[in-house]
């Protein structure tokens, strides 16, 4: 029994001594702004960034994709030029990778200066309700953004103070990109089998049968990941329920129910397709990239996803492939699934806001819109003016123009609540694979989203 | 002949501060957060117990323990068995490159986790290895394997099987070159075949090893993380959802650090219930024998 005697003593004194530590989150060398909720607000807004000194900007970006990485690239070697007293170091990575580092990021007192942060609630919203990110409308003023972009856009950048409604407030990010969900098509498969480019919903579903009678598989989907179902059911759902309320429930506003008529048809729908083979055998044990790489090989005659695929979908397939948006939605007009790129912000702590600010402004100006185009990317702004000539790009920049312009671009439905990419993941996916009903599903939207509100 | 009672204690202190410094604070930590509603940055709530009331109701975290619990049989179980049967034969047959095969076995263990995880999603499509090899056979498939509910945690367990399997037999192995001769030799005389002289000599000998390979494996099928997020992500729906992929998700995805907390100490208070109970069952039979 002797040996014991130090030790519990100095157990317990490890443990007395960590549990007397302060509250998590209240640690007094925290960021300065982070208690006070709605993100601080630069003094003084200053865009002579040339006088600034030297400085080191520390940009965290997820623009890996061939066609984003170089003309990222390249910006940032125009801002050194133009301004040599700026160094700029950027970390590059995946996504997934970026958006999971940046609350711990954002919570320590070292952070970067430029960040690509979602517009989820879950990532923009929460860190706004913390004050852990800059309130850009000084700077929007100041360097006339307002113009550049369309307020449709920047809503999606948008929060109010406490971050408590989504999509108008105060600015906290500048998306450089467009996006767009639409159906990329094989034509040589359309030609088969003797179809027309659908005009109409009930065009694209006589399609998707005659495909399926020809002995075609319909519609290609990886869906293992989850998340690729939200942009196959997105453009679905707007052809069953009005863009405003899928609006409220893609934003998490109030003023919506996922149980209502229409969105339980919506995904009636696509358990059907899901259930009955219309996107092959197992969408749900299929990789996402292994799926868009079959049908560049010949699998399937519609794919529904983003238009960030175009690139590496044009390279392999050239003429053989098209796009589209999704045809017109119950109310008559386009709508779907898009929205904006990944917005950059800048964190509260960080210690060169004018001049995270003006880079901001340098990599979004037309210049750098005409850029971003000529390397393959689609620029939020000017869309059709930088359209290429022909091929599959041109498909892609017309239907986000037709879309942003004539139509609606919908939220992403993970936006909504900071559980909803967790909750509608699941819920794709017990309906694809037949383990749910369609009420069901909708029912478990519904709790989320009225947990949500309700809180 | 110590002088003083606490110099002894004085040698353990340098280890004792790492030790305490990186593994008991962060537990006490963790401990600490699990009582709080917190999103990981920004001010807390203190909730007491309420984390893990609310766990009590969350079918998720139950599906997850209930799936940790199957991975067991093949994370554990199965690579026991398979692994005696193995090196039983391994150690009683002089085969000629017995060294190959001792790597190729333990291969696994060598590769990292992303790595497998990655070749055996691929082996696992609709249009992959497993199902080619099944239409080689006569068996025309294009099931998804991770795809389906009901075979998707079975997929995720044959991987962690294909795993651990080195590991045991290598344990085993080294138990069982280590019985002398002359007990084989006893057994031998006595008329006893190779099975029997399995049962009375190799496994009563290498009770020890089967222990800590136990062990070994249990905490790895418990906490298994790697696997199900490289492969499955815990779908489809929660049908590959394990503790330390919910702790993951709560933490870094919902923004929930307390219930992530909640979850992770939860975990490691299982891990240690079902070794303490194993180790119990090993050494118990070692004093009745």
């Amino acid at each position: 029994m002797r040996r014991r005697r130090l030790v519990i003593p100095a157990l317990a004194a490890t443990t007395i001594l960590a549990l007397a530590a302060c509250a998590p989150g209240s640690d007094p060398d925290e960021p300065a702004g982070s208690e006070t909720g709605g993100g601080s607000e630069p003094a003084e807004v200053n865009t002579d960034i040339a006088g600034l000194g030297d400085i080191t900007l520390t940009v965290w970006d997820q623009e890996v994709r061939s066609s984003q990485d170089p003309a990222l690239q390249a910006l940032n070697e125009a801002f050194m030029e133009k301004y040599p007293n700026v160094t700029i170091e950027r970390v590059s990575q995946s996504n997934d990778d970026l958006q999971s580092q940046i609350a711990l990021a954002l919570s320590g007192n070292d952070v970067p200066d430029v960040i690509q942060v979602n517009n989820a609630r879950a990532d923009m919203g929460a860190y706004v309700t913390a004050g852990q990110l800059v309130n850009l409308e000084p700077y929007a003023e100041a360097y006339g953004w307002a113009d550049r972009y369309s307020e449709s856009v920047l809503s999606y950048s948008r929060y109010s103070e406490d971050g408590k409604t989504f999509g108008e407030g105060n600015l906290y990010g500048l998306p450089q990109t467009g996006e767009v969900v639409g159906i990329f098509y094989n034509k040589a498969k359309l030609e088969e089998l003797g179809l027309e480019v659908p005009q109409t919903w009930d065009d694209y579903f006589a399609a998707l049968d005659a495909a399926k009678a020809a002995g075609e598989q319909p519609m290609v989907l990886g869906n293992i990941d989850q998340w690729p179902a939200f942009h196959v059911f997105g453009p679905l759902q707007a052809n069953y329920v009005p863009v405003d309320e899928i609006a409220a429930l893609g934003l998490g506003n109030e003023g919506a129910s996922w149980t209502s008529d229409g969105n339980v048809q919506a995904l009636e729908q696509f358990g059907t397709w899901g259930t009955e083979g219309y996107f092959g055998s197992s969408p749900n044990g299929t990789d996402y990239d292994l799926a868009w790489a079959d049908f560049a090989k010949g699998t399937g005659v519609f794919l529904p996803a983003g238009n960030w695929l175009a690139g590496d979908l044009e390279s392999l397939m050239g003429e053989d492939v098209g796009f589209m948006a999704p045809p017109p939605g119950t109310d008559g007009t386009l709508a779907t699934t898009g929205a904006t790129g990944i917005p950059f912000g800048i964190p509260a702590a960080s210690e060169n806001v004018d001049a995270a600010a003006a880079y901001i402004d340098f990599i979004t100006t037309d210049e750098a819109m005409a850029m971003i185009a000529e390397n393959g990317g689609m620029p939020v702004n000017n869309t059709a003016d930088n359209a290429p000539e022909a091929g599959l790009q041109k498909d892609v920049f017309e239907a986000f123009d037709a879309v942003s312009t004539e139509g609606t671009l919908l939220p992403y439905l993970d936006w909504a609540t900071p559980s909803f990419a967790d909750t509608a993941g699941q819920g794709f996916q017990e309906l694809l694979g037949g383990q749910k009903s369609a009420a069901d599903v909708a029912q478990a939207f519904e709790d989320d989203y009225q947990a949500f509100i309700g809180g | 002949m110590v002088r003083n009672r606490t110099t002894p204690y004085l040698y353990l202190l340098p280890a004792f501060l790492v030790y305490g410094l990186f593994l008991l604070y962060p537990v006490a930590r963790t401990a600490q957060f699990s009582l709080f509603d917190w999103p990981g940055f920004g001010p807390s709530t203190f909730v007491g117990f309420e984390n893990y009331a609310d766990l009590l109701e969350d079918g998720r975290f139950i599906t997850a323990i209930g799936n940790a619990l199957y991975l067991i049989l093949f994370y554990s179980v199965l690579p026991l068995l398979v692994g005696l049967v193995l090196a039983a034969t391994l150690r009683r047959g002089q085969v000629r490159g017995m060294g190959i095969y001792r790597v190729l076995i333990f291969l696994p263990q060598v590769i990292a986790l992303v790595v497998v995880a990655v070749a055996w999603r691929q082996i696992y499509t609709p249009n992959g290895t497993l199902n080619q090899l099944l239409g080689l056979v006569g068996i025309e498939t294009d099931t998804g394997w991770l795809g389906v509910p009901e075979l998707a945690l079975s997929a995720v367990g044959i991987i962690g099987f294909w795993l651990e399997t080195g590991l045991v037999m290598l344990l085993l192995l080294a138990g069982m070159n280590r019985i002398p001769n002359d007990l084989y030799e006893a057994t031998r005389l006595d008329g006893a075949g190779p099975i029997s002289e399995f049962f009375a000599v190799t496994l009563p000998s290498v009770r020890g090893e089967i222990v800590t390979s136990m062990v070994l494996t249990i905490i790895a099928a418990l906490k298994t993380f790697d696997l199900v997020y490289m492969t499955t992500s815990g779908g489809p729906g929660t049908a590959t959802t394990v503790p330390s992929y919910e702790v993951y998700n709560r933490a870094f995805q919902l923004k929930e650090v307390g219930s992530a907390s909640a979850v992770a100490i939860v975990l490691t208070v299982l891990v240690f219930v079902i070794n303490i109970f194993v180790t119990r069952i090993g050494e118990e039979r070692k004093v009745t024998r």
